[in-house]
């Protein structure tokens, strides 16, 4: 589905991705962790499209297309999906007003019918069930007045409706309570299809525990430094990351999978 | 609703599509002004003694305030000095003396106004709206006048209500805007040519919108008009007007006087979609647009709304305002203004309350794009004896990029300490990171912007009636285009 080889991205001349290689299939979970600063986020935003990075060098091809040559809103339309790790806020215009328009947008380029309201509405409350989503946070205006949880929840609800092929989730557990992560887990893993890969971005390995990836990757230094299988996220947790970047060079080639 | 978008995409990407000039044999004086061309344009109108007697004694002040440099020059707006004896006061299409029906008027005329999207032919009309067409100076055509009539409605021009009511007109003219209100409301009651003029009687409920629609087409030529409208007792209207000129690299005056009298337990709520030529994206050419209006809310129980989409003119100078004189009476400002490329707005409102209770609400939306400057100045005035007055101001303004300006001023004045006043004011600005997340969505830039500045914008557009807040809202996307990034 998506194959990335030796991508550098800079910002502002400080190069943040020196060489990122990765494949991804439908199907799979991946969770790229590392120290902050490594790229994670950097690499979550070059993958959808994000203003003010400058790709130097290499090629992301998503479903056989030059994903980097995409405008932010066609990749969204082709099926990728960010979940930010600080959703935005935007006043005066409604959470349900915001998803039907993307919503709607994204089936129009699929050559799909748009969904009249008391479609929508009908579909969204079914989504809203899988989140525990409050039904008064859809007439609010986006992510205005939510709490951190409420925000993260909502990140994972539009990505239910909006059923990307491609979902990347920034950092998408920090700020939860254990609650919180349960429900947003129960959701990520309902999304879980034959047809949809995951990439999860994180710190931690808490949210891992719940939503289990199939591979593992360690970005560090703008590098995928070890990529294993979903044990390697517990051997991280034990040892955290020093290990790896002090290993980090001779890691360089045949790490991935 | 997402071709509500795919509208808006489109509008956005379009330029200014009134801008066309009609080929119209006018008949018009020459430039400049002096005592002769105004009688020469009263006597065109013909029109009674006391007109003539009227326009004089303003003509007299406007030339003493003249003398006095007293054009306002406390707005937040730059221009060169205007050459008033560079204008054309009167201009008409030479067209039958007064058309007694629509078969009468000339055709070219009726195609100008179907390409504006105002068909004239009452057959064709959006189903309850009368219509009153201004063509630079004069109306040519009033649609609906006999169903109205029955009623005891008179919607004319007001060069007709000068003939056929004097009565009315001599009583309430210059009643809320006197001649010597201030130096443009002075140039306008020497020079006006026509207008609306709208009564509605006792009791009556008017069955339809009425609308004037506005538009300026001979060049170098001021447009002066002047509308009033008499609500009586226990009466209710709405009334709208649109305006749009041609694209010319001069700038061009549009000077108009509008006065509102609601007597007992009357309703005038009046709407405006203000889209006069803003001149080029160098901020080139475009209407002067220096208006007074006022609204008497004369009797007990009266109220007063205004509405205001302002996306036009290259300057907008402009004050609908309300003197709330009987007891309980209400008074309303409703006002969008958006500035984009080189727009410059200084626009608000002013609510006098003078008697008893009366109540006033001032929501104000600012968007400013590109170079544009905006500004929001209003004044709340609670006299001695305006008793349990109550105000409620909300003065919000959105920025697009960092080229332009936002700039509010209320002023406060309250003498009476049982009043009670409020004001509220924001700014914001779109951020990139927002439209991103929009986008990452799969909405275009141009979405985003529309989304959020209608989201800005609906405590205004729920007030204007439905098919006026669908043009407001196509409106603001085609004034916002090349603003995005």
């Amino acid at each position: 589905m998506l194959e990335i080889k030796n991508l550098h991205a800079s910002v502002e001349n400080n190069e943040i991705l020196r060489g990122i290689d990765l494949t991804i299939n439908a199907g799979e979970v991946h969770a790229i962790m590392g120290p902050n600063g490594s790229g994670k986020s950097t690499l979550a935003h070059v993958l959808a499209g994000r203003e003010g990075y400058q790709i130097t060098q290499g090629e992301a091809i998503y479903e056989g297309k030059d994903l980097l040559a995409m405008l932010p809103e066609e990749r969204a339309r082709e099926g990728v999906f960010l979940a930010f790790q600080y959703p935005v806020e935007i006043a005066g215009v409604s959470n349900m007003y915001f998803l039907r328009a993307a919503l709607n947008a994204i089936r129009k380029h699929r050559g799909l019918d748009e969904l009249d309201a008391m479609d929508f509405l009908k579909m969204v409350r079914e989504k809203m069930k899988l989140l525990d989503m409050d039904e008064t946070l859809m007439n609010r205006p986006v992510n205005e007045g939510f709490s951190g949880g409420e925000k993260k929840r909502n990140e994972i609800f539009q990505m239910a409706v909006l059923e990307p092929k491609l979902a990347i989730l920034d950092e998408t557990d920090s700020g939860l309570d254990i609650d919180a992560l349960r429900t947003v887990s129960e959701g990520i893993n309902r999304l879980r299809g034959p047809e949809r890969a995951i990439v999860l971005v994180t710190h931690y390995q808490r949210l891992l525990n719940y939503v289990v990836p199939d591979f593992v990757h360690v970005l560090s230094e703008g590098r995928i430094v070890k990529s294993g299988g979903k044990e390697l996220a517990l051997e991280l947790e034990e040892k955290g990351y020093a290990w790896l970047e002090e290993s980090a060079e001779p890691m360089k080639s045949g790490v991935n999978p | 609703m997402s071709t509500e978008i795919d509208t808006l995409e489109q509008l956005v990407n379009r330029d200014y599509q009134w801008g066309f000039v009609t080929d119209i044999e006018a008949d018009s004086v020459a430039p400049g002004l002096n005592e002769d061309v105004i009688r020469l344009i009263s006597a065109k109108k013909d029109e009674p003694e006391f007109m003539l007697e009227w326009r004089l004694k303003a003509y007299r002040h406007w030339v003493s305030l003249e003398k006095a440099q007293a054009e306002p020059k406390w707005a937040n707006v730059h221009y060169p000095p205007i050459d008033y004896q560079s204008i054309v006061y009167y201009s008409a299409p030479k067209t039958k003396e007064n058309p007694k029906s629509l078969d009468e008027v000339d055709p070219e005329l009726l195609r100008t106004y179907e390409k504006l999207g105002i068909p004239l032919q009452e057959r064709a009309i959006l189903s309850g709206v009368a219509v009153d067409a201004v063509f630079d100076s004069v109306s040519v055509a009033t649609t609906f006048r006999e169903k109205l009539g029955d009623l005891g409605i008179i919607f004319c021009s007001f060069s007709e209500a000068v003939r056929e009511h004097p009565e009315l007109v001599q009583k309430y003219l210059g009643s809320v805007v006197p001649y010597t209100d201030n130096f443009f409301a002075s140039l306008n009651a020497a020079v006006f040519t026509d207008g609306s003029f709208v009564y509605v009687p006792k009791g009556v409920r008017c069955p339809m919108e009425l609308s004037t629609y506005f538009r300026i087409n001979a060049r170098n030529t001021g447009q002066f008009e002047r509308t009033l409208i008499i609500a009586d007792d226990d009466s209710h209207v709405s009334y709208l007007e649109g305006c749009t000129a041609p694209m010319r690299d001069e700038n061009q005056l549009h000077a108009a006087v509008v006065e509102l009298i609601a007597h007992d337990n009357a309703t005038i709520k009046y709407s405006t979609v203000q889209n006069w030529y803003p001149g080029d994206k160098e901020g080139k050419g475009g209407i002067y647009n220096f208006v007074t209006k006022r609204g008497k809310c004369l009797g007990n129980n009266s109220k007063i709304s205004w509405t205001q989409v302002e996306t036009g003119s290259a300057i907008t100078w402009k004050y609908p305002s309300c003197i709330l004189q009987g007891d309980n009476s209400i008074g309303e400002f409703y006002s969008v203004a958006l500035t984009n490329n080189y727009q410059q707005a200084d626009t608000g409102t002013k609510m006098i309350h003078l008697g008893k209770n009366t109540r006033s609400t001032i929501i104000s939306k600012g968007i400013s794009a590109g170079h544009g400057q905006n500004t929001y100045r209003g004044m709340v005035k609670i006299t001695k004896n305006a008793a349990g007055a109550r105000n409620y101001s909300q003065c919000d303004s959105l920025l697009l990029g960092d080229k332009c300006g936002a700039h509010t001023f209320p002023y406060l004045e309250v003498k009476n300490s049982t009043a009670q006043v409020e004001h509220e004011a924001t700014t914001s600005k779109i951020g990139e990171d927002q439209i991103f997340y929009f986008r990452q969505r799969g909405l275009s830039s141009e979405d985003a912007i529309s989304m959020i500045v209608n989201g800005f914008c609906k405590q205004v557009f729920r007030e204007l009636p439905m098919e006026f807040a669908v043009e407001a809202q196509k409106l603001l996307g085609v004034s916002l285009e090349g603003s995005v990034g």
